[in-house]
């Protein structure tokens, strides 16, 4: 017995050898006792930062794999970044297999969390916000991986961000669930992305509701394989405070969902409403670009079994392009869904392969639009299209995302 | 007989003090203090060991007005590797010795300086590393900072003004901020292309690689080099101060293997493609960085390029380089005003 107990103890003891915990509460030395502890930290150690408000005057930074850093709570551990003189960020995480946990980054100067090349990041029951309401002089955004493997935001609240609440950029291998985004621009944005879920958040008062985008002239385009299933993009209400110059600085206010020039995109079993401008649209990038390998055209995209709400109440016409030529399209009568219809040359001619064709299926009384620019191009035509039915067919879902 | 067993011991001592400490530079943990290294003969004075040879970069990067001594140190019968357009390859056991200062006047350099910390990049056996000691009050030791520090000092400038700052040590993540390759920490300045200039050494005034083949730290190299020009020197074209410029300061961080690879804006001397130069490039995850402009360079219109907008900015939020900078470069944005609006 006494001989077990002594295995006991030195297992528990080099157990304790090889990952340690640490705790540091808050004191008028934080920003240097908790940016030195960073840096110390081994692969396997956990960082817990007690209940408190901890001020900050630098960015801090993590550049140590497989660790934890942890709060008590997305309302009791907060990290206060509103007298920031240096750093772009407030957090930035550089290395693998880090977990950020119960914790909350407030009025950082520039993004709250920005996480580079990870191969791993898990980001759970996270807040970033910016306290001051939906400005122009807040941060770009609240979570910001990029360039990242194994990317999870789970139980996360983003509010505030002059540009995403929760921006996914050239990653793969992404979720992004139960978690809230509101009074930002974007809600939630994947973008230049490849295989995401994003599945049971809340995306609301924000200027749009979730992004699906894709950008030339990066290292990595062509975002494909995303699925957006039961969210809800509901009362994106909040006027367009980006910075202009901006991608999302042409989203008008009341938008639920759009979708921009990616391919194999799947949207299904969301409630989407109250999106005054439209509560779903698909479109082409619409800038001239000199990159050849960009592909600006939508394809492959299937909607089918989302509840839409009433939409298209208040069009944002003075924001972007694409409020005001869907008004004028429309004469006011605004669709749920809009398609710009807009295909490669080829395509327009000799037609689009069945598996590129867009997917409307299911999705109640969801009224449509689209344009078909052949007619657009030949005088006394009316371009405008409103058959939803003839978009109807057999679903081909998209697999899963599993993370490693 | 004793008498000169007794020499050859105090020369053997004398050398032992004088020695860099090889195992030092390998070693995982890094020493408190500076000295420990000795690379120095006189700490205080800055005056190097045998063996610890100083450098210039032909256009340095800027960091808040800070004035900067670089020293390279390769261990005996060793030697770097020659790459064109990136750092030269130094062998393990090397070191790179960076100490950054403020003339008390720069008026008038022999009132003295103030040292504010050294930065070493150690070779070790998986790969450099980066650690930076601060000096102290008395100017005679630097201690480690691995999490930083903020000095806050002044000097009397060119035209004899007052100017003060609030100087960052990096902390050792913040170092490998722009000392990033492909997620490796690696050297910025000490390219080929860099070093290619004459330089006053003691007991000559020699072109710098001329020199490092003559001490066999490098063997022959090629002789196309894309040397950049001192952006200082306005004998040369406004493109290719600028270029020089953008490269030393922007361009390891904004290529294509660096740690702003994400943005497609690429600022390497060697960038040929108009738009991942900048020009009418949209921004793509910029922000308010943007200012409201539409493209990183607006042809013609310097006032409306977010390069411009975020090299004037100090807000941290906005400006770049992301660290190491708290003042504005004025001399530098004059220079790419011009740039911009001739362009």
């Amino acid at each position: 017995m006494q001989n077990l107990l002594l295995i006991f103890f030195c297992g528990l003891l080099s157990f304790a050898l090889q990952a340690k915990q640490i705790l540091l509460s808050p004191n008028s030395n934080s920003q240097e006792e908790i940016q030195e502890a960073l840096i110390d930290l081994e692969p396997g150690d956990v960082l817990t930062l007690e209940p408190g408000e901890y001020y900050f005057e630098d960015g801090l930074s993590l550049d140590v794999n497989d660790v934890i850093f942890e709060g008590s709570g997305i309302d009791s551990t907060i990290l206060n970044f509103g007298e920031q003189i240096s750093g772009a960020q407030g957090l930035l995480v550089t290395s693998d297999g880090v977990t950020l946990r119960d914790f909350a980054i407030l009025d950082a100067k520039g993004d709250a969390i920005k996480v580079i090349g990870a191969n791993g990041i898990n980001m759970i029951r996270l807040r970033t916000e910016w306290t001051g309401g939906p400005k122009e002089s807040n941060g770009a955004y609240g979570f910001y991986p990029v360039e990242s493997k194994d990317v999870l935001i789970d139980g996360c609240v983003a509010i505030g961000a002059s540009d995403a609440g929760i921006y996914v950029g050239q990653s793969q291998n992404i979720i992004v669930k139960n978690s809230t985004a509101k009074y930002n621009v974007a809600g939630i944005e994947i973008e230049n992305s490849y295989y995401a879920d994003v599945f049971d958040n809340l995306a609301t008062h924000n200027t749009g509701g979730i992004l699906i985008f894709d950008l030339p002239d990066l290292p990595q385009q062509g975002g494909h394989h995303v699925r957006v299933f039961r969210n809800k993009a509901i009362n994106n209400d909040t006027d367009n405070f980006a910075p202009e110059g901006n991608i999302v600085g042409e989203v008008p206010r009341g938008t639920g969902i759009i979708i921009q020039a990616n391919s194999d995109v799947e949207v299904f079993d969301n409630d989407i409403y109250g999106n005054g401008t439209v509560n779903l649209s698909i479109v082409t990038y619409g800038y001239e670009t000199e990159d050849e390998n960009y592909n600006p055209h939508p394809k492959s995209i299937q909607i089918h079994g989302n509840r839409f709400g009433d939409g298209g109440f208040d069009p944002d016409v003075g924001t972007g392009e694409l409020a005001a030529i869907l008004f004028e399209l429309s004469d006011g009568d605004m669709p749920d869904i809009f398609w710009d219809g807009i295909l490669p040359t080829s395509q327009m001619i000799f037609g689009q392969p069945d598996e590129e064709r867009l997917l409307i299926t299911n999705n109640g009384n969801a009224t449509f639009l689209t344009l078909n620019p052949i007619k657009y191009i030949l005088p006394f035509f009316d371009p405008v299209e409103r058959d939803i039915k003839a978009y109807e067919g057999k679903v081909r879902p998209l697999p899963e995302v599993i993370l490693n | 007989m004793k008498k000169a067993s007794l020499l050859i011991l105090i020369v053997l001592f004398i050398n032992t003090i004088y020695a860099i400490d090889n195992d030092l530079i390998l070693e995982e943990k890094f020493p408190k203090k500076l000295s420990d290294f000795a690379f120095f003969k006189d700490i205080h004075a800055q005056i190097p060991a045998e063996g610890v040879v100083p450098y210039e970069l032909i256009s340095s990067l800027f960091s808040d007005y800070s004035y900067k001594q670089r020293w390279v140190y390769i261990p005996e019968n060793k030697k770097a590797s020659f790459r064109k357009d990136e750092v030269f390859d130094f062998p393990v056991g090397s070191a790179l010795i960076k100490t950054f200062y403020y003339p008390i006047d720069e008026r008038n350099l022999s009132l003295g300086k103030k040292l504010m910390e050294t930065r070493l990049l150690l070779r070790k056996q998986n790969g450099w590393e980066a650690v930076s000691y601060a000096w102290n009050e008395d100017q005679d030791e630097a201690i480690i900072k691995k999490a930083g520090k903020t000095i806050l000092t002044d000097w009397i400038d060119f035209k004899g003004e007052s100017r003060s700052v609030r100087y960052r040590v990096p902390n050792k993540n913040q170092c490998k901020e722009c000392h990033a390759k492909n997620d490796a920490v690696m050297p910025i300045g000490p390219k080929a292309r860099n070093l290619n200039k004459i330089y006053d050494y003691q007991d000559e005034s020699i072109n710098q690689l001329t020199k490092w083949m003559k001490l066999e730290y490098i063997d022959n190299i090629q002789t196309d080099l894309n040397t950049p020009v001192d952006w200082k020197d306005d004998t040369y074209s406004v493109d290719e101060r600028v270029r020089s410029y953008l490269d030393i300061n922007c361009g390891h961080c904004h290529i294509s293997s660096g740690g702003a690879n994400s943005t497609g804006l690429y600022l390497d001397l060697t960038e040929t493609r108009p738009t991942h130069l900048g020009i009418n490039k949209k921004p793509v995850a910029t922000g308010r960085g943007s200012g409201g402009y539409e493209f990183s360079i607006s042809p013609g219109k310097a006032e409306e390029s977010i390069l411009l907008h975020r090299m004037i900015s100090t807000d941290p939020g906005v400006m770049m380089p992301e660290s190491g900078r708290s003042l504005t470069h004025i001399e530098a944005v004059e220079m790419i005003k011009e740039w911009i609006t001739v362009m």
